[in-house]
């Protein structure tokens, strides 16, 4: 099987040159796609999807009564990432990360931002991630964003740009690792010659910066990862971190508070807890403080929190910092804090609850991208080249109804990567989403995550909205 | 260990023993089958019967043929006891529980998961191999979960669930023979009875065994074979030792002794039978017998509850609340 009939009709392909030649760093990938023949990479492919069946790596299909259950669909052929570009976008991260976790101090505290008139108060005021309950905390060692995973997307003219910052419990760092362990499964050959950069040490990584935020004088922390349930979508990376960090799974009803702790109720009685990474939104995690009815959190934890007794990762509130118009600011909050340029820049964005972006938005919605200021998952959002005209006049009610919900962007031609279908290859548009931890220093996870929009044409990758998979390799030279 | 994960582990190795259970009723029937003289009916009512299920079976199903009796054991959804279902119920408590177990264990029943969903959507065309197949995938994840997962806790708790889901199956395939198939006192030991008697020690892969020791197949030493013996593994005083090996090592207490209603009537049971002779049976009533061990073998399920996993608050159910979490971010 091979590249010869592959037409790329996207402004750029992350594996070939517009001219059609491989690009350097793809070539030891090509040829050996090239010698195999239909058969045998058809096999791999099912191969590689049998292996993420049992593995269990699988959503649920609810209309389906027999309980069947479908893989997140994976394409074999890997996205390539040169390492002179990775070792930018690295810079870059860190930098952005670093930024956006002095304002999240910031906010919380003084607001010196706002004093020096770079972000208007509003802003921050009016985004619904912003927790008033937050005020005044201090987070263990001062970080309030642990992990992070940042949407990369890279334009038709080849640059790369930050799409989202996802501050809250970003998730997907499982399906780097699977997808890696099941491609060097399926193509062992290609992991000899390529010099591939490694993932696997991520639940290392991730377990010395949890347990690095223990509460003073606790030798050997007990970190634990908290879940909503085994029904929540992510449930399947929930337990892969805690199984592959080798720590303790633990549901909200798992744990109380008492004489100031948090503690888990087990066989012999309680045990005390130091670290908690928590994949429950804000609103869950503190019946007392946040919202009164859930029943997945734990009443009376956020009070052991702020006593500095347990450690969250990562701190309540950092869903500000990733609100879409407070996205607008990031490169003003990047040169706020570090007085340097964003080494990685936004899109343009135009903030509608300003008249004169409203007015610009209204007019060119058939161009333009919008997306309410606090969804995610591809949820409300208008593709404007895409849409039909009666969306767009849905969309101009939306905005005008509610301004400082919606922002919008230039439509942006993604880059694509080559997929299999049917026995040949087709390009796709991506994204991709590196993972950042932010410990003793800030460790960016090399790759990350690329989503690929499996419907042909389409520029939305999320997997809730019939996106796929690809594992990502950072090549050195 | 958290009471939720011992909870999940020990019902985890309950339901997949049960599919395993279930496939060797129904080999049983299909054993009689092949070799039952040529007139005499395989009943396949029975077999519903001592499943305990046969009520909601009936109502749907009207009649029990071949056909039906498979559909309702082995793929029926509505049927919670059925292979499908319990598969399928020990997959998703050890989907609770994976961080605990060893991805060896996970990946066995997600195999064995899709095997019997996939079998469920078409024609069985040859049940005996695929109950064959389900009693392998079972002892394959039993010897995974000896093998690749601590001699610990959670294991204790996955063989004391293991132990007494086995002993509860054994005295049922017993009863099968005793209560059901025993047409008329005239057939006691007559080659049909001996028939009968080799197809019930086959599914509980005790023919061979019992051979050795006893020889000729009669009913009495079967009996004492398969409630009796210390020794072999699907018998049930067997089964109820090693329960309370496990149950003595997760709290530490010593052999002979106990320190919750758990392990004392677990104690209790298990001494009973240490001090049984068949003689003793036979003068009860084998069935007599049996009913009486199955009571006494549910009030230990509901101690073990009661002292290890009620501790926990309710479940949130699915239909309240859920954060948004769940939507990708």
């Amino acid at each position: 099987m091979n590249f010869s009939s592959y037409e790329c009709s996207c402004f750029f392909d992350e594996i070939f040159e517009s001219g059609g030649r491989v690009r350097p760093e793809a070539e030891p990938l090509v040829r050996m796609i090239d010698s195999m023949d239909e058969g045998d990479l058809r096999r791999r492919q099912e191969a590689a999807e049998r292996a993420l069946l049992y593995s269990g790596i699988t959503f649920n299909v609810y209309s389906d009564k027999a309980g069947r259950e479908k893989i997140f669909p994976f394409d074999i052929v890997p996205r390539i990432v040169r390492c002179s570009e990775w070792d930018r976008i690295e810079k870059g991260l860190r930098q952005r990360i670093h930024a956006l976790n002095l304002f999240l101090d910031d906010v919380y505290h003084d607001q010196k931002i706002v004093k020096a008139g770079v972000v208007p108060e509003h802003v921050i005021r009016s985004a619904t991630a912003f927790r008033e309950q937050c005020i005044g905390l201090n987070p263990p060692r001062g970080v309030w964003c642990h992990i992070t995973g940042t949407d990369l997307v890279r334009d038709g003219d080849g640059t790369i740009y930050v799409l989202e910052d996802n501050l809250r419990c970003p998730s997907g760092a499982s399906y780097v690792l699977e997808n890696r362990r099941i491609m060097k499964q399926t193509f062992p050959e290609v992991f000899d010659v390529s010099r591939v950069r490694p993932v696997n040490d991520y639940p290392a990584k991730l377990l010395d910066m949890l347990q690095w935020l223990a509460p003073e004088g606790v030798n050997s922390p007990r970190v634990v990862v908290l879940t909503p349930g085994s029904y929540n979508s992510a449930y399947f990376e929930h337990s892969f971190l805690a199984q592959q960090m080798g720590v303790q799974l633990v549901e909200g009803g798992d744990l109380i508070v008492a004489d100031g702790h948090v503690l888990m109720r087990t066989t012999d009685g309680f045990e005390r807890v130091d670290v908690i990474y928590r994949r429950l939104d804000d609103d869950f995690l503190d019946p007392e403080v946040f919202r009164p009815d859930s029943m997945l959190g734990i009443p009376g934890i956020m009070e052991v929190y702020k006593a500095g007794r347990v450690a969250l990762a990562n701190a309540p509130g950092t869903g500000v910092a990733d609100d879409k118009v407070v996205y607008a600011y990031v490169p003003k909050i990047i040169k706020f804090y570090l007085d340097e340029e964003a080494i990685i820049p936004n899109v343009p964005t135009y903030l509608c609850w300003d008249e004169k972006d409203a007015a610009y938005a209204l007019e060119n919605l058939d161009k333009l991208v919008v997306k309410a200021a606090n969804e995610s998952g591809g949820y409300g959002m208008l593709v404007g080249p895409h849409s039909t005209e009666t969306q767009r006049a849905e969309f101009a009610k939306r905005i005008r109804a509610n301004p400082r919900n919606y922002i919008a962007q230039p439509t942006l031609s993604l880059s694509c990567v080559p997929i299999m279908v049917e026995g040949h290859f087709e390009g796709r548009h991506v994204d991709l989403r590196p993972y950042i931890l932010y410990g003793r220093e800030i460790f960016v996870l090399p790759g990350g995550l690329t989503r690929v929009a499996l419907k042909k044409g389409s520029l939305v990758v999320n997997s809730s909205q019939g996106g796929g998979s690809k594992d990502t390799w950072v090549i050195d030279d | 260990m958290l009471s939720r994960v011992a909870q999940s582990i020990y019902w985890m190795s309950r339901y997949f023993e049960r599919a395993e259970n279930v496939a060797r009723f129904l080999d049983v029937n299909f054993r009689l089958m092949l070799d039952l003289p040529s007139g005499m009916a395989v009943q396949w009512e029975a077999l519903v019967r001592i499943t305990g299920d046969y009520e909601p079976f009936i109502k749907h199903y009207k009649r029990a043929t071949r056909e039906t009796v498979i559909q309702f054991l082995t793929f029926d959804t509505e049927n919670p006891n059925s292979i499908l279902s319990s598969v399928r119920a020990a997959r998703e408590n050890a989907r609770s529980v994976r961080e605990s177990i060893s991805s060896e264990m996970w990946e066995q029943l997600n195999r064995i998961y899709f095997r019997v969903g996939d079998a469920a959507s078409r024609h069985l065309d040859a049940p005996e191999e695929f109950f064959e197949e389900v009693r392998l995938a079972s002892h394959l994840f039993i010897g995974l979960t000896d093998t690749t997962m601590s001699h610990n806790e959670p294991w204790h708790f996955a063989r004391l669930g293991q132990a007494l889901e086995r002993a509860d199956k054994t005295s049922r395939i017993l009863d099968v023979k005793y209560f059901i198939l025993l047409p008329s006192v005239a057939d006691v030991g007559t080659p049909l009875d001996e028939i009968q008697w080799t197809a019930v020690l086959r599914s509980a892969s005790a023919l061979q065994i019992y051979r050795q020791q006893y020889g000729r197949v009669s009913p009495l030493r079967v009996v004492e074979f398969l409630v009796l013996d210390p020794e072999f593994p699907r018998a049930i005083h067997f089964c109820l030792r090693r329960a309370d090996e496990s149950l003595h090592a997760i709290s530490g207490t010593p052999q002979g002794t106990f320190r919750n209603s758990a392990e004392q009537r677990l104690g209790q049971l298990r001494a009973e039978l240490d001090f049984t002779r068949v003689s003793d049976i036979m003068r009860i009533g084998v069935h007599e017998f049996i009913d009486d061990f199955q009571v006494k073998l549910n009030g230990i399920g509901t101690t073990i509850h009661e002292t290890f996993f009620a501790t926990r608050p309710i479940q949130p159910s699915q239909s309240q609340v859920l954060p948004k979490a769940d939507r990708e971010r």
